[in-house]
């Protein structure tokens, strides 16, 4: 590069000097969402919201589908293959043009939690989108050809899943905080996939694919009001006396030490660490919130402007909320080279309890609350964002209101309210974790740290 | 879709400018896209496009390290850019009331930016950890964006891995950043983009006011990039530590984006046909009837399509077991296109393609990010932002001969092969995606 140029410093400057960065506007609201929140005569809860900003919906189902056997991870991943494969008025590739030809497309996943549909299509092809929902809801066939080549394909799958390091750190993780209780089992084993049968696949359907308990969010250019009728015509079919499965409750996490976990040949470490906290209801979750987007929740936080800005040691830090049923924990997530890995976690244990012990100033509350409240607006502008925060909260039995008041209660909170959660919930001893890395060489580092002990998760 | 409204205009010192007011939600999107790409880095600096583009966020006259990040995100917004072949972006989403503001941050670093040695030093860590997370410490890390370039191109610009070298990042000095800078990096070389919640004449008056005095510099030439088609089918081989099994990636010439605008959109059309769903021809066939592969995705461009100008690459990736051959897949996939190019796809089978991508187009649509950048890329690559509103249309005219000489177009005697194994090499230095400093 010998273009005739500037140095760096003739470049940074100018005659007039710096400027003063503008103030802000005034902000007007976002338009209230005309919305029904209702349940149907099969028990399934409705939450229809209208937002035609383009002529499209978005749906959710999410249906609580925990199982306490062995064999469930396995059998509830194939039927999530599955589930919209073929049903006794549709072949898979009759499924697959129907959606197509309205712009559409449906897609299922599960975790120990939860099964969720996700939906969208183009708005006048709804009634076909819900028609091809309703008809593998309550008819899936399962097919035997198809449960058989959707498992040898899960089976190559979770082989590639298993060598990604994020999987890896996240199975260390949950084995270490949760030991065997059924929320750890978030990949199932090969070997569980390869037994697994057609009728099995049918009797879990049976048994747990169910509207009681289980909810429905949709969202785009619809009339709430006449999108109810709609769906209960198109659900009529679907029902049960029985509830939908829930996960048993998480048992409230307790600090302990970081374990190392070896991979060997690792060039990059994960580091996860973890801490109880209260859920959105609580009247404390608004501060907490705050609390942690200071700690490391967004790019302006004291964890990413000390360990990737100064230090150089992570391209990804980020501390966030995980929610399971009513109850949340803390993660806290970095990665990070190998030669930097014991110093990373030093900083991100001294950032927490910094957050407790040099409380966030007023300047630090004032950025984050704007930013959270920035967030909602700017997540609920679109179609999907709205349907995806929606989903969210209504599987906890939140929904809209919750939603519209959030602003107003982070409005509300002091600096004091945040200095209280930082310490209530951010001091070191509170949390445990998992370090994944190449044990041979963060053995000494890690362990002269104290708190970390080396060893696969029991 | 009806064009909604859109004003394009361009200040004295040659910044082009596209506004696309929209009221129905209190927020903005801001966005600057230059025209330099990492297939403009200079042989010896590969990754330097991305790397700069890191710099850009790290402070300019008015506002120090930091300051960026902050004010972007104490106004409730957020924040990030990233690098293409052949652009690079910067962006930022907002509540409406902070549109000045996001305004006056994107103009501070056009005009003066600070590029410290210190910060450079500290954003080569960055990049290379980075470079760790998403290519060298996990399976399929690059594929086949950073592999499949190597084989189907021979020159440089085409050719080389815009993630960088270690090395070639190490070696980055202050003065290639400045040079660099001057270079690419003036307004007439700018497309800026405003979505969302505001007036025309009050984001004219913002822009006029911020971005009026950034000096001019004339826009560099741009070379072309242009390159034979490959001669015979050109292969290579990549062996992978963490892959746990094996994948193929072909990677074929296709029609110039920008100038044959047709034939691109015929060859998107072939990729769903082919690809897209389980009805969709190689889905069909090798993922349920045959079963070769585990997935299989055809698609135009390496990141995407419309994202980059003459040459672009169509590519079919697959991951398929360890006793199903390179060969076996390949022989099916040429099957397949020569049924297509025999016979031209059925009616329905476009329908559900062109439908699919009506509804996607809206879905990007709907997201302002998404919307601000598709503007101002359009503006950029086809000096056209209005262009956005017109492809579901211009898709749904693609006929089924269209789709099918596109078909036979794509020739086995003219292509790249890339095998991955899986397997233990010394561990090499690869370079990565285009995601930039990411939130």
């Amino acid at each position: 590069m010998s273009a005739p140029h500037r140095t760096a410093e003739e470049i940074g400057r100018t005659a007039a000097g710096p400027r003063p960065v503008p103030s802000l506007g005034t902000q007007r609201a976002a338009a209230d969402l005309s919305h029904v929140d209702t349940t149907l005569s099969n028990g399934l809860r409705v939450l229809a919201v209208r937002k035609p900003t383009v002529p499209l919906v978005e749906l959710r189902v999410w249906i609580p589908f925990a199982g306490e056997d062995k064999l469930h991870p396995a059998t509830a991943e194939v039927l999530a293959e599955t589930l919209l494969t073929g049903t006794a008025r549709r072949d898979r590739i009759e499924i697959d043009a129907d959606l197509a030809l309205i712009g559409g497309d449906l897609a299922s996943g599960v975790d120990p939690e939860r099964l969720v549909v996700t939906g969208t299509s183009l708005a006048d092809g709804l009634p076909t989108m819900l028609d091809v929902l309703a008809d593998a809801l309550t008819g899936a066939s399962y097919a035997d050809a198809e449960v058989e080549r959707e498992r040898e394909r899960l089976i190559e799958r979770i082989a590639v899943s298993r060598t990604q390091p994020r999987t890896i750190a996240r199975e260390a993780l949950q084995k270490h905080r949760y030991g065997d209780h059924p929320a750890v089992r978030e990949v199932p084993q090969a070997e569980d996939v390869a037994v697994v049968t057609p009728e099995q696949v049918r009797a879990l359907h049976r048994a747990s694919v169910l509207p009681r308990g289980s909810v429905l969010v949709i969202v785009g250019d619809i009339d709430p009001e006449t999108v109810i009728g709609d769906l209960e015509k198109a659900f009529g079919g679907w029902a049960s006396d029985r509830s939908a499965v829930r996960l048993p409750p998480l048992p409230d996490l307790v600090g302990g030490n970081v374990l190392l976990v070896p991979r060997a040949g690792a060039v990059q470490s994960q580091i996860r660490l973890s801490a109880q906290t209260v859920s959105r209801t609580d009247p404390r979750y608004p501060a907490l919130q705050l609390a942690n987007l200071v700690y490391g929740g967004y790019f302006s936080s004291r964890l990413v402007e000390n360990i990737r800005e100064d230090k150089g040691y992570t391209y990804s830090a980020h501390s966030g909320f995980e929610f399971t049923d009513k109850t949340a924990v803390v993660n806290v997530d970095a990665d990070t080279a190998t030669d930097a890995t014991a110093a990373a976690l030093m900083e991100t244990r001294y950032e927490l309890a910094r957050l407790g012990l040099v409380p966030p100033t007023a300047e630090e509350v004032e950025s984050v609350r704007q930013y959270a409240i920035g967030s909602l607006v700017t997540a609920a502008s679109s179609q999907g964002g709205l349907a995806a925060q929606l989903s969210a909260l209504a599987a906890t039995g939140l929904g809209v209101e919750w939603l519209a008041g959030h602003p107003e209660r982070l409005a509300a909170v002091t600096a004091e309210d945040v200095a209280n959660a930082a310490l209530e919930f951010f001091a070191p001893k509170r949390f445990t974790g998992v370090v994944v890395g190449d044990a041979d060489v963060l053995a000494p580092k890690l362990t002269a740290l104290g708190d970390v002990t080396v060893g696969e998760p029991a | 879709m009806a064009d909604p409204e859109l004003v394009r205009f361009t200040l004295d010192n040659g910044l082009r400018v596209v506004l696309a007011p929209d009221t129905t939600a209190p927020v903005v999107g801001v966005s600057v896209h230059y025209d330099v790409g990492f297939r403009s880095e200079p042989e010896g600096r590969t990754g330097f496009a991305h790397l700069f583009e890191h710099l850009m966020f790290q402070g300019s006259e008015s506002l120090e390290k930091l300051a960026h990040f902050r004010y972007v995100q104490s106004s409730g917004g957020s924040f990030n850019g990233s690098t293409h072949p052949d652009y690079t972006d910067y962006f930022e989403v907002l509540p409406a009331a902070a549109l000045e503001r996001a305004l006056f941050l994107e103009a501070d670093r056009m005009r003066a930016p600070k590029l410290t040695q210190e910060n450079l030093a500290n954003q080569i860590d960055v990049v290379k950890e980075e470079i760790r997370l998403n290519v060298l410490n996990r399976p399929y890390g690059g594929f086949p964006w950073i592999l499949l370039p190597p084989v189907l191109y021979s020159t440089f610009p085409n050719a080389h891995n815009g993630y960088g070298g270690f090395e070639d990042l190490e070696q980055a000095t202050l003065d290639d950043c400045a040079a660099f800078f001057d270079t690419y990096y003036s307004p007439a070389n700018a497309v800026l983009t405003v979505a969302g919640d505001f007036t025309v004449e009050e984001a004219r008056e913002l822009i006029e006011k911020h971005f009026g005095d950034v000096p001019h510099r004339p826009a560099p030439q741009r070379p072309s990039f242009a390159e034979p088609a490959p001669e015979g089918e050109l292969r290579g081989e990549h062996v992978d530590p963490h892959a746990p099994l094996p994948a193929v990636g072909v990677g074929y010439r296709m029609p110039d984006p920008i100038n044959d605008l047709d034939g691109y959109l015929a060859n998107l059309v072939l990729a769903g046909v082919l690809t897209d769903g389980d009805g969709s021809r190689l889905q069909q066939r090798l993922v349920h009837r045959e079963p070769l592969v585990v997935d299989i995705g055809a698609g135009a461009g390496l990141f995407g399509p419309f994202e980059a100008r003459d040459p672009d690459t169509f590519t079919i990736t697959a991951i398929h077991p360890h006793e199903v051959s390179t060969d076996q897949v390949l022989a099916a996939l040429d099957e397949e296109l020569e049924k297509l190019a025999a016979t031209p796809p059925e009616d329905q089978e476009l329908k559900k393609v062109t439908a699919r991508w009506a509804a996607s187009l809206h879905s990007e649509h709907d997201k302002l990010v998404s919307r601000t950048l598709a503007l101002g890329s359009f503006e950029l690559l086809y000096g056209d932002a209005s262009l956005v509103y017109r492809l579901a249309e211009k898709m749904s005219a693609v006929t089924a001969e269209a789709v099918s000489a596109a078909a036979k177009a794509l020739r086995p005697d003219s292509r790249a092969v890339l095998v991955v194994r899986p397997g233990s090499a010394d561990s090499e230095q690869a370079d990565s995606e285009q995601e930039g400093s990411e939130q």
